[in-house]
């Protein structure tokens, strides 16, 4: 493939693949309200178009109509990089998440990832250290809160993105242990990889190989660490209405406050994407032979899609079930429970590995 | 070509950035400058066919140990920094003299180019996890686990040094 | 293909401003940082060489990289007590200014 054919593949990939996510946040953002309002016995928003489904556009047109105040006394620099820097952090984990064997379009092949390349002799291969990259944005992530709660200059602005970034530096060591045992069982950093081994003939002929099955405590374990690391309930202590304000957003409005939000959701999208990659097979799933080829390569987009609205179904149920942990008992959960649990399955992981090569 | 413009680009991020650090009065602007001194540090390092460093540079330096500065920054309420008397004439006297020096090795190492040659971005899976992973649990097995235990030790002297005495 | 000079000098660059930062400094964090800055100007060093000496046919070019991994995890050990070390000093002298405490001078 020629440097002029690339880069236009490239620049379809992104604008298609952020224009499906940015939609996707936005529709989950009306899924929450619907689910919680179910869970919560009402019927949540129905009025904007039928069964509400055009809220997130009113949503949209209210953030940016709405007033963006920028107070006198803060930080003006750090109090608008910061929620940039969350967003723009959000959106580099998407670029190495693959949705998908490759697809042929008139002629030229492209892997369905961004950071992906089909070879000629119809090989794809991906980043080597793809899962070491959605680990480096969840870290440089954790700047956007801390900055946003110290440049907003205030105590409850503060106080929450203080507790808010020690929370999700707490639970990133427990998230990053708890892929190792995925890890060791496919033994490459490259996501493609990984799904790719899931791809083995299933155990006893019926059982699927995803790596749920052999890794039950590992995929609790992250499950809980990303949790924690999205400030979701049932560790949204920092973010939380009745606590502290609201926390590190207290002193944003509009448009600041509107990247937040989306910074959030799609942190959430992200972890049940890389839930589904690393546990549940990616986009393994029955495809029928007999359609024609540009169904069979979006079949498995499918199929990696349902999985992943199976993940924010959860998420959102859990945060309409659940309450939510007191912030000592949160830190104590962490380093004292789920860091050991993480290091025991490491430990039990590698000794089967070793005992079975 | 494309390789000499990436380098120069990523290179003049960096010394901004470092030179930004040093013209700052208020601690955080230095921090973060300091942050981005790092994250364009990694992308040399990809330049240089170092991913698995780059990634670790990115998660452990720009994403633990700049948040513990911040932090402590953010924690101690740190003011901006005031100016104190003695230190005017070493800026007076180091600057341009470690300026003067520095030309001199630059321009030493710059006219024997012949003989030291260049770098290139290398195809192969040459800083790859696999092949460090072989070397760092093979050949450094010894200094690999001391270093564990140099931070068992760092963690528990963080800890009792932070401790409130009561 | 660029000279390896180049990324010497960079690195030579990074590590002086390092120790201007040092030097020249009197809030005990930017203190900090720059040495976090000369300790990161010698991990590019490192890094280059490994490359360089890789391309010539070197065996175990790539101790170049083991070098810096461990360079690094001794910076966030070195971090985290110096950090640890300030915050004590803070306590009691109430004070981030390295000339302030100046206890012990005769």
């Amino acid at each position: 493939m020629d440097i002029k054919t690339f880069i236009i593949v490239a620049v379809i990939k992104i604008v298609l693949v952020v224009f499906i996510l940015l939609t996707g946040v936005a529709y989950t953002t009306l899924l929450e309200r619907k689910l919680v309002a179910r869970i919560q016995n009402r019927w949540g928003p129905t009025r904007v178009g039928p069964f509400g489904l055009l809220q997130p556009l009113a949503d949209g047109i209210k953030f940016i109509l709405k007033e963006d105040m920028v107070p006198d006394s803060v930080h003006k620099v750090l109090y608008i990089m910061a929620p940039m820097l969350a967003l723009a952090m959000s959106l580099i984990s998407i670029a190495v998440i693959p949705f998908g064997p490759s697809i042929t379009v008139n002629g030229t092949t492209t892997a369905l990832q961004i950071t992906g390349v089909a070879h000629s002799g119809g090989g794809l291969s991906d980043i080597n250290i793809g899962l070491l990259i959605i680990l480096g944005a969840t870290s440089i992530g954790v700047y956007g809160v801390a900055l946003a709660g110290w440049s907003s200059n205030s105590k409850y602005s503060l106080l929450g993105s203080l507790r808010a970034s020690a929370q999700m530096i707490s639970y990133e060591l427990a998230l990053g242990l708890s892929l190792v045992g995925v890890l060791l069982l496919s033994g490459s950093l490259s996501l493609r990889e990984i799904v790719n081994a899931q791809g083995q003939a299933p155990w006893w002929g019926w059982l699927p190989h995803w790596y749920i099955f052999p890794q039950i405590l590992g995929f609790f374990i992250y499950l809980m660490a990303a949790y924690a690391e999205t400030n979701r309930i049932p560790f949204d202590l920092p973010e939380a209405e009745t606590e502290l304000v609201a926390g590190y957003h207290t002193e944003y409005s509009a448009m600041k406050f509107a990247m937040f939000f989306m910074a959030e959701y799609m942190n959430m999208i992200t972890v049940a994407c890389l839930a589904t990659l690393l546990f549940f097979g990616g986009w393994h799933g029955p495809v029928p032979q007999s359609a024609p080829a540009i169904v069979q390569s979006l079949m498995p987009v499918f199929w990696f899609a349902v999985k992943v609205f199976f993940f924010m179904f959860l998420y959102i149920w859990i945060r309409g079930t659940l309450p939510r942990f007191r912030y000592d008992q949160l830190m104590a959960f962490g380093w004292k429970f789920l860091l050991p649990l993480a290091i025991a399955n490491i430990i039990v992981t590698s000794f089967i590995v070793a005992w079975r090569a | 070509m494309f390789h000499q413009v990436l380098f120069i680009i990523f290179g003049l991020i960096c010394v901004a950035g470092a030179v930004n650090l040093l013209m700052q009065r208020h601690p955080i602007n230095s921090a973060l400058s300091l942050v981005v001194v790092m994250a364009s540090l990694a992308l040399i390092y990809l330049l240089l066919g170092a991913e698995f460093l780059a990634a670790i540079q990115v998660i452990v330096y720009a994403g633990a140990i700049m948040v513990l500065f911040v932090f402590v920054i953010m924690l101690l309420n740190a003011g901006a920094e005031e100016h104190s008397p003695g230190s005017k004439i070493a800026l007076l006297m180091g600057v341009p003299g470690v300026i003067v020096l520095g030309c001199l090795v630059g321009w030493i190492m710059i006219s024997n180019n012949k003989q030291l040659g260049g770098v290139s971005i290398s195809p192969t899976d040459f800083g790859g996890p696999h092949n460090i992973a072989r070397l760092l649990f093979r050949d450094f097995l010894l200094p690999f686990e001391i270093t564990s235990v140099l931070i068992l030790i760092a963690i528990m002297g963080a800890v009792v040094l932070g401790r409130r005495s009561n | 293909m660029v000279p390896l000079s180049w990324y010497l000098i960079l690195s030579a660059i990074l590590f002086c401003l390092g120790v201007f930062g040092f030097l020249l400094k009197r809030n005990i964090i930017t203190i900090f940082m720059s040495i976090e800055l000369m300790l990161n100007a010698v991990n590019l060093t490192f890094v280059a060489f490994a490359n360089y000496w890789n391309e010539r046919g070197l065996k175990l070019a790539l101790s170049g990289h083991v070098f810096v991994f461990f360079v690094m995890v001794v910076a966030a050990a070195e971090a985290a007590v110096g950090l640890a070390i300030i915050i004590a000093v803070f306590r009691t002298r109430e004070t981030l200014n390295v000339d302030r405490v100046n206890l012990l001078k005769l």
